[in-house]
């Protein structure tokens, strides 16, 4: 209420504060659009006659093409969510198959195909950077979809009985339904996981624009390419000036973006807590004070009241009996996709069989379980250190407001820019990199069971508390029968998150570079990168397959049941 | 220990805790109490009497700004061993079985595990858990879930059991049931406990179960009136002698509600300041007692307790609306009666427009706030005004919190009255009809 005050004095005249700082954001806005794509169509020959420079007053314009292409994979990763989480969500055969298709496309570390795409999307426009940049696009946009599709479908699935009861006696078309009550519906959710899935674009940022396909290489304008340009010429100050760009960037879209974003998306919440604190946007204040942005909110409201006009309406009766022909429909395209998925499946397992031999599987196999100790030691060593750490602040509501918003920022950051300075230290001091190359595995992604145990301990009643004190539960006793199960669900799901981007990490973080000095650890992260710098498809292939073999295994037989006994037995009521 | 010498013993217990501005919210002030062995001491009073916040002092939970607490002649200054407590929330540790949480309080005393077991199974025994053992709190109903909590209060041998609202979270039926049942346990020295506190907001459950109770006054929390309650156990609700106590306690807060309770300020007879803290009570349920009011058995005037059951609400409820409606000149209450008002009969009997027409006029004549907000609108040439301007003005009078339920209440009456409107998204008052 009292922070809602405005700076500007209040709306008395035609153009309020407001308006003027509006203007100015959106003029911003448009030069920056306007910068950043206006090298799309330009040929590829130029753009290498054009090689980066490391002079930080490039940095700018970089980071304005890098933010813009992270900005449109999140466009098509919404698109693709809209429709692939709705389908499966609205047939239940469709679901069948989608989801358990999403889960093992969650799992792949898509860093290790990134070559294969380039090829693909560079023939769709040959010559031209577009192809170059489609690939890029594409690349981040296999890491932010699945997480986001997953979410959607979620809510669409648990949208309450009595609102969809109430829009169906409402008659309300399929299309309104779906913009008046699942969007909203699924929106606080699908929201957060932008946020996150945004967090994890930054990792491929960096590794999708510097592309090298056998002969001919890549490097499209850029934060990831000059990082990678930096690394080549062993240019320090130039890391730190990209790690200072990436900071104020992802500060940036996070108060331009995210902050509003979520402020507004509140309002969808089903149930609120009572007491629980609304969260607040400096920019989403502006855009509803402003007078210019709600005649332009309007414009867009009347836009979607006639969209919903055109829809067709839905007939009185039988409303969730889908028609035959829509069955027909469904049946058919769910048929293709099998097709497509077995020649696809039968054509690459014929290509492995044919190129790999016994020898290479078990070397695969043996890389994978080494990889798979590092990734269980690291979390376990995270744990150790950020479980305490996370406890003692969540109980502290003061530290909880400090040190919770500076653990989602470390999680969004892109760790993988600081591994240089740690390959460089390692090839300075010459050491073991199956020890030293470890760390870089979990640098970003410990933070995830950092804000979760946060989060588990601040969310501890405080009933509950004064009980245990009550009856002079202290020390270890405290631990085991209050502390650690009342964090215990949250625990688990931040240690799902990490693991699993460690294992993507893991391709990046096994095998790093310094100039021309490689530092290499065992590992399968370490064959996938080296079988795509070496052109090896079918190496590649083999060990982008057995990583997956490994992620879904893993969380099939240990993280699933885990989380799902963590829910059962730890979740407050 | 000699039986004269009191459980506990309070004196001059002063509790305030900082506000952000600097200043500081008292909670507590100048409280004075003894428990005394083999007694039950209700403690009873409207929420926001620092009723539970004296209860966890008392727990030794969180320690007073000044005076002193004392159990067994010795100063409270951490948990104290000899004090368990029972939850309004239960409070039950969702993954512990009913054994794991009885044993918990046991466990931390480190006692030997033989013993832990014979004890943790006795207290099962006793309080009615035979065969839960093995279940969790998730698998039980709200009643059975507060006999755990009572159980594992029992199973350290407390010298005081504190209960704060223990049945309030419960059904009707199943609190009966439960009291009932602490009551024989109690009546017949079963339980291994020397006194209880209990506070409560029902002044029927308080007359059933004390044997004194200690009348509580809100803002800042203080002792109001001592009540001894000399009726044998087992008592009967329907007893004349019951009712008649249940009835005096009615007046007696009610005597006391009127000027200071809900910190509704008396500012002579121009009506309320714009520095009161207003509580928020809907249109509906204004309109909704004035029309029990109306109506028959009462024609206009009610006993409080007799309009209370027959609404199914508790003091908690009931008394906010009574005073709002005092506040407008609606009704009066006086002495445990509340009475309609010429106004308010004539609200209760009129059309939907007319009934609007009315409360405005009142609204505006005896609200200062409402007025205040109304009068900067029609002044300003926008007929617009941010909320923020209001809420800083009411700073000067009441902490962040209580200007915003302020805000809220006269927003919530304004738009019924339709004297003014109010958009959230922008936080604006204006004197347009949404769009």
């Amino acid at each position: 209420m009292s922070e809602r005050v405005s700076p500007f004095g209040f709306a008395r005249d035609f153009i309020t504060g407001w308006d003027a700082l509006a203007t100015m954001i959106v003029l911003a806005l448009l030069v920056f659009f306007a910068e950043a794509s206006s090298g799309l169509m330009q040929p590829l020959a130029e753009l290498q006659a054009m090689p980066l420079s490391l002079d930080p007053s490039h940095l700018p314009e970089y980071a304005a093409r890098t933010t813009l292409r992270m900005f449109a994979a999140m466009a098509l990763s919404l698109a693709f969510t809209f429709t692939y989480a709705t389908w499966a969500a609205k047939s239940e055969p469709a679901g069948k198959l989608l989801i358990p298709l999403l889960d093992i496309l969650q799992s792949v570390p898509i860093l290790g195909f990134i070559s294969i795409t380039v090829v693909f999307f560079m023939s769709l426009a040959p010559g031209r950077v577009l192809g170059a940049e489609l690939a890029a696009v594409f690349a981040i946009f296999t890491s932010q979809a699945w997480n986001m599709a997953f979410s959607f479908y979620q809510s669409l699935r648990t949208v309450p009985s009595e609102l969809r009861e109430a829009a169906d006696s409402f008659r309300l078309s399929p299309w309104m339904r779906f913009w008046r009550l699942e969007v909203p519906f699924a929106a606080p959710a699908l929201v957060w996981n932008m946020m996150m899935s945004m967090s994890g674009g930054w990792f491929f940022v960096v590794a999708s624009e510097a592309i090298s396909v056998g002969h001919t290489s890549v490097k499209l304008p850029g934060v990831g390419s000059y990082i990678a340009l930096a690394i080549e010429q062993r240019n320090l100050v130039a890391i730190g000036w990209a790690i200072a760009t990436m900071l104020i960037v992802i500060l940036l879209y996070d108060q331009l973006f995210f902050r509003p974003l979520v402020a507004w998306v509140d309002r969808f919440r089903v149930e609120q807590e009572p007491g629980s604190r609304a969260p607040q946007s400096f920019i989403l204040t502006m855009l509803v004070r402003s007078r210019l942005i709600r005649s332009f909110t309007q414009l867009l409201r009347t836009l979607a009241q006639w969209t919903n006009r055109l829809a067709p309406r839905v007939s009185s009766t039988r409303i969730s009996h889908p028609s035959r022909t829509h069955r027909l429909a469904n049946t058919i395209w769910l048929s293709v996709i099998v097709a497509v998925l077995i020649v696809v499946g039968w054509q690459g397992a014929r290509g492995l069989v044919a190129h790999t031999s016994w020898s290479d599987g078990l070397e695969v196999i043996e890389l994978g379980t080494i990889t798979m100790l590092r990734v269980f030691v690291l979390i376990a060593i995270a744990s150790l250190i950020w479980v305490p750490v996370g406890v003692w602040v969540g109980l502290r509501p003061k530290a909880t407001r400090i040190v919770q918003p500076i653990a989602q920022f470390l999680a969004a950051f892109p760790a993988n820019l600081l591994f240089p300075v740690v390959v460089f230290g390692i090839v300075r001091g010459n050491l073991n990199p199956d020890l030293w190359l470890s760390p870089l595995m979990i640098l970003g992604t410990q933070w995830y069971i950092l804000f979760n145990v946060i989060a588990g301990a601040s969310a501890l009643p405080g009933e509950l508390r004064y009980a245990a004190q009550n009856l002079q539960v202290r020390g270890w006793l405290w631990w085991r029968r209050v502390g650690l199960p009342g964090i215990f669900p949250f625990y688990v799901t931040g240690a799902i998150t990490a693991s699993g981007g460690s294992w993507n990490a893991s391709i990046v973080a096994e095998l790093a570079s310094w100039g021309d000095s490689k530092v290499r650890a065992h590992g399968l992260g370490a064959y996938i990168a080296s079988a795509t710098a070496e052109g090896d498809f079918h190496r590649t292939v083999l060990g982008v397959a057995t990583m997956s073999l490994f992620v879904v295994t893993i969380n099939r037989l240990f993280w699933r049941p885990l989380y799902y006994y963590a829910e059962r037995s730890f979740r407050l009521a | 220990m000699s039986a004269a010498e009191p459980l506990l013993q309070i004196e001059q217990v002063r509790k305030a805790f900082p506000k952000p501005d600097g200043g500081e919210l008292l909670v507590l002030d100048a409280v004075d109490l003894e428990l005394r062995q083999g007694q039950i001491l209700g403690l009873l009073g409207r929420s926001g009497s620092g009723k539970s916040t004296l209860l966890r002092l008392i727990a030794g939970l969180s320690s007073p700004n000044a005076g002193t607490l004392r159990y067994l002649g010795k100063p409270i200054s951490s948990p104290a061993p000899g004090v368990a407590m029972v939850f309004q929330s239960f409070a039950l540790f969702p993954w512990l079985s009913v054994f794991e949480n009885v044993a918990l309080g046991l466990e931390a005393q480190r006692l030997p595990k033989a013993e832990i077991r014979q004890r943790t199974l006795a207290a099962i025994d006793l309080i009615g858990l035979d065969g839960f053992e093995s279940a969790y709190p998730r698998e039980l109903s709200g009643g059975m879930r507060q006999r755990v909590g009572f159980a594992r209060a029992l199973v350290v041998h407390p010298d005081i059991l504190l209960m704060d609202e223990p049945f309030s979270a419960l059904d009707v039926l199943t609190a009966e049931t439960l009291r009932t049942d602490f009551l024989d346990l109690w009546s017949e020295g079963r339980m291994p406990i020397k006194g209880v506190i209990l506070v409560t907001h029902n002044i029927e459950e308080a007359v059933l179960m004390c044997d004194r109770i200690l009348v509580f006054g809100s803002n800042p929390g203080r002792v109001l009136s001592e009540i001894g309650v000399t009726l044998p156990q087992p008592r009967n609700r329907l007893d004349p002698a019951f009712r008649a106590l249940v009835e005096r306690i009615y007046v007696e807060m009610t005597a006391r509600a009127r000027p200071g309770a809900a910190g509704l300020r008396p500012e002579g007879l121009q009506g309320l300041g714009i520095g009161t803290i207003l509580p928020r009570v809907s249109s509906n349920l204004l309109s909704g007692l004035m029309e029990a009011l109306a109506s028959e058995p009462f024609d206009g005037k009610a006993d409080l307790p007799e309009i209370a059951s027959r609404l199914q609400m508790e003091i908690d409820d009931l008394f906010p609306v009574a005073e709002t409606l005092q506040m407008m000149r609606l009704a009066e209450v006086e002495g445990g009666d509340i009475r309609l008002l010429e106004p308010g009969m004539a609200f209760a009997s009129a059309s939907v427009d007319e009934r609007k027409r009315i409360f405005a006029s009142h609204l505006l004549s005896y609200v200062a706030l409402a007025a205040h907000i109304r009068r900067i609108l029609d002044e300003r040439a926008s007929h617009v005004a941010p909320m923020s301007r209001f809420s800083d003005e009411l700073q000067d009078y009441m902490t962040a919190q209580a200007a915003e339920q302020t805000l809220r209440a006269v927003i919530s009456w304004g738009r019924y009255a339709e004297i003014f409107a109010y958009d959230d998204d922008s936080a604006t008052f204006s004197l347009e009809n949404p769009s």
